[in-house]
């Protein structure tokens, strides 16, 4: 029932979105056929203008674009005239989520065995190093990561493509760059929820009962310590799959991530809007998603 | 609510056994899904004969709509016009065109079509295709950008303008199967090259018609030139595939070529030094930190072509509107210095806005580096060592990849050379490209920083553009005299006398009323190796015809050698 509530909710939400969207991208000076090389008669761009409606005022331009998503049509893109904002989410969606996944499992393989880690050899040696580890990941920004890793294994070492997205060998220094921030935050927070748990009350009554150190970290503290885990991975998760500007540009990938900035700047109207309502769809279903995995590991946790 | 689908997977198992058979199926799912994302991401797909990194994403391949070069230089290998540019000097050749005859008047040409066309899907190209192509790129309902460049024609601008709704009273028709006849407002030397742009390129009716604006992703897709679009994926590649049919397509010289859009420049040279491109063609592409080491490896290619980066004034505003300010500013430049010390790739300093080399005329010399004479002329306008000159500000666009560090570089350095010969102070400005576009139409700045590059090769692409009607002109300078020599140039059927009615023209334009400053003529770089790749000429439209370009192997050489 509360998820229904929830999915209920999300349709005037979306709404709103979209309105602010259009509207936020309507009012940027500058419009999509805007160039440099003005058109040779005024009459040139008053035919643009009329193909794709915008000299209508923006409130029937809205209704126009929300008569066409209620059809399932996000209308033509104004910049790339051959394509529709369906072909290109149909086309760098896949790409973008392939290559998010990848990261999103990236970040989890490496953060959580790395938080769990520092947090059981906690004030050695081994914490600091792989504390150390984390942060840097956290702070170094994919634009210095990315082309740092392609320097040293593509062109250095010669063992992995520059770019492309061909084969399986072109996914793993983009994965690495995408997931890496996502790594250090997961591990980071793994470690401080591990930590936490180890300090609560019902640890120490199992400790008191004579558990093994092991069995205690992996049987009891880290279902309570992956809880902020599961929380961030949500987010994080809407992030990773629609793709990276940056990341996409380096690599040279054919995602989603590309479009939405280009976009934006293009001021190719139809983009925006259509990329910020699937960003914002992703959003709102791994959040539910989020919930629902909270009910599942913590029996605590109930929505009514 | 409490799901337990991970409990029941596992029947008999107590409750800390299926607490571990939960991780470990969040462990297998998480492993089986990373192994299946992986192998998602394979394409078998044959190799492509020649890879060439192309720039920016096309916006678009259909040749009545396209404006920009990415764009243009696939669209000459699916689509061909009556002429087509000579792959070394540029200059127009016959295409589906044989021949031509054009009368005295030099307003009225026939062509004549071979008779070998066929589309690559079969069934005759015909004169009624011509027709119809140049009739659709001038329509209001198809609103193609570039649709001025047939308003040389009979009646074009008012049938674009939805003036005039009857097709037939534009300036073409066909005579005969073979035969198309064009009529022009005025004699116009460079109609040839007119009909070798994308914009007159011939396209298929029935395909038009039948899926509309998004034609050019239907298939098959029938091409007139040389290479069938085998695919466009977006921001990954456009795979091109010969064309059997085409006329010519003996001499077609690589059976599948791939185009990259490439957005990062040390994406660009790190797949170009991999060996994973052939043929990097777009100057955006060479890292700026870089210039200077890469220029000088024989793989490099500098060459010169029609584009020019100038200033416009604002002369709506004062003290921009007085003449001697603006003589006097352009005065105090030291463009050799900014062509040595910031572009770095072999620019040539420019005096004049119609680059050297432009066909059917000799360009005129403007204002040097002359600071005395800028000094006086400041002090004559009333602005003595820059006294009383107010603050003002240079409008300049952030861009991708190195050409923003350009602009910025540039403006700081005509801050410095402006405030030390002249004393007076100018601020910066960097806007967003929309956003700069908005403000040089709305004449919100003023000076802004500019760019040109010619659309065929002749002095009236750079001219005709400071007519006081034009769209480009973009300074607010209108001036009687300087339309009616342009107008008086394209009326002269006599070459030599149209060249020195345009040079009055320019004269005007970069000596006496000074609304713009040309600072220097680009260079175009192109990279690839010369012993690998063969048929890429530099010309002055760096204009590359893919049918003349291959890939010769080591191994083919020597035999060709022998």
């Amino acid at each position: 029932m509360y998820f229904l509530k929830r999915l209920f909710f999300a349709i005037p939400l979306l709404l709103v979105i979209s309105a602010l969207a259009f509207w936020l991208v309507h009012i940027a000076p500058g419009g999509p056929f805007d160039r440099e090389r003005a058109p040779a008669s005024p009459e040139i761009e008053r035919n643009l203008e009329a193909k794709y409606h915008l000299n209508e005022p923006v409130w029937k331009q809205y209704l126009r674009y929300l008569d066409g998503l209620v059809h399932g049509d996000f209308g033509p893109s104004l910049k790339y005239r051959d394509h529709t904002v369906n072909d290109i989410i149909a086309q760098g969606l896949p790409v973008s989520m392939t290559l998010g996944s990848l990261a999103f499992c990236f970040a989890l393989g490496i953060g959580l065995p790395l938080g769990f880690f520092t947090a059981a050899r906690r004030g050695r040696w081994e914490d600091y190093a792989g504390s150390f580890l984390a942060t840097l990941a956290v702070c170094v920004p994919g634009f210095v990561l990315a082309p740092f890793l392609v320097v040293v294994f593509a062109i250095k070492l010669k063992w992995l493509p520059v770019a492309l997205w061909e084969s399986p060998a072109q996914a793993i220094l983009p994965m690495i760059a995408l997931g890496a921030y996502s790594a250090g935050k997961v591990a980071r927070l793994f470690r401080e929820g591990m930590l936490n748990a180890m300090q609560s009350e019902f640890i120490t009554a199992a400790r008191a009962k004579g558990m093994g150190e092991n069995r205690l970290l992996f049987k009891h503290a880290v279902r309570i310590a992956v809880l902020p885990v599961v929380s961030y991975s949500g987010p994080m998760l809407a992030d990773l799959l629609t793709g990276s500007f940056i990341i996409e540009n380096i690599f040279q990938i054919p995602g989603i991530g590309v479009f939405l900035i280009n976009g934006a700047l293009n001021r190719d109207y139809t983009v925006v809007v259509g990329l910020a309502l699937l960003y914002a769809v992703l959003l709102i279903a791994l959040n539910l998603a989020v919930d629902f995995a909270y009910t599942w590991l913590d029996p605590r946790v109930k929505y009514e | 609510m409490k799901s337990a689908p991970a409990r029941s997977w596992k029947p008999g198992v107590g409750s800390q056994g299926a607490r571990v058979g939960r991780w470990n199926t969040i462990f297998c799912v998480l492993t089986s899904g990373f192994c299946l994302l992986a192998s998602g991401c394979i394409r078998g797909e044959p190799a492509a004969d020649l890879t060439i990194l192309n720039g920016a994403e096309p916006e678009t391949l259909d040749p009545a709509i396209l404006t920009g070069q990415p764009e243009m230089r696939i669209a000459i290998g699916m689509f061909e016009g009556l002429t087509r540019f000579d792959p070394q000097t540029a200059r127009p050749i016959p295409g589906l065109a044989s021949g031509f005859e054009v009368s005295p008047d030099g307003r009225t040409y026939t062509f004549h079509l071979r008779t070998n066309l066929v589309w690559s899907t079969g069934g005759p190209i015909t004169a009624d295709d011509v027709v119809y192509s140049w009739i659709r790129a001038l329509a209001p309902a198809t609103a193609s950008d570039y649709a001025g460049q047939l308003f040389y024609l009979k009646n074009a601008e008012d049938f674009n303008a939805g003036k005039i709704k009857d097709p037939s009273r534009v300036g073409i028709r066909a005579l005969d199967p073979l035969t198309v006849r064009v009529e022009l407002n005025h004699p116009t030397p460079f109609f040839l090259d007119i009909c070798a742009l994308p914009v007159t390129y011939i396209v298929p009716r029935q395909t038009i018609e039948k899926y509309g604006d998004r034609w050019i992703m239907a298939r098959p897709l029938p091409s007139s030139g040389p290479y069938e679009l085998a695919y466009w994926r977006l921001n990954d590649k456009v795979r091109l595939k010969k064309n059997p049919r085409y006329w010519d397509a003996a001499h077609t010289q690589s059976d599948i070529i791939d185009l990259l859009p490439v957005g990062s420049p040390s994406a660009a040279l790190n797949l170009y030094m991999n060996g994973q491109a052939d043929l990097v063609w777009d100057k955006e592409l060479v890292p700026t930190e870089l210039v200077d080491l890469l220029i000088k490896r024989p793989d490099f290619h500098q060459f010169n072509y029609l584009a020019t980066y100038f200033i416009r004034f604002n002369v709506t505003q004062k003290p921009f509107d007085d003449p001697r300010v603006r003589q006097a500013l352009a005065l105090a430049i030291d463009k050799e210095r900014i062509v040595k010390k910031i572009t770095r790739a072999g620019e040539q300093p420019a005096s004049h806005l119609v680059p050297d080399g432009t066909a059917n005329y000799l360009p005129v010399e403007g204002l040097g580096y002359d600071p005395v004479r800028a000094r006086q002329l400041l002090a004559e306008a009333g602005y003595p060592d820059g006294k009383g000159f107010p603050r003002f500000e240079y409008t300049f666009n952030a861009a991708a990849g190195g050409a923003a560090e350009i602009h910025q570089n540039i403006a700081i350095e005509l801050q410095q050379m402006w405030r030390d010969q002249l004393g007076i102070h100018m601020d910066l400005r960097q806007l967003e490209w929309k956003v700069y576009l908005s403000a040089m139409d709305h004449l919100d700045y003023n000076l802004a920083r500019s760019s040109w590059v010619g659309d065929y090769n002749d002095p009236q692409t750079f001219l005709g553009m400071f007519t006081s009607t034009d769209g480009n002109n973009r300074t607010g300078w209108k001036s009687a005299a300087y339309d009616a020599l342009i107008n008086e140039a394209n009326q002269q059927t006599d070459l030599v006398k149209r060249g020195e009615i345009f040079q009055q023209a320019e004269t005007m334009l970069v000596s006496n009323q000074v609304p713009i400053i040309p600072l220097f003529f680009y260079v175009g770089i192109n990279y690839f190796d010369t012993n690998k790749i063969q048929g890429v000429y530099e010309n002055i439209l760096d204009d590359h015809p893919l049918q003349c370009i291959r890939k010769v192997s080591p191994k083919s050489k020597v035999r060709s050698q022998n």
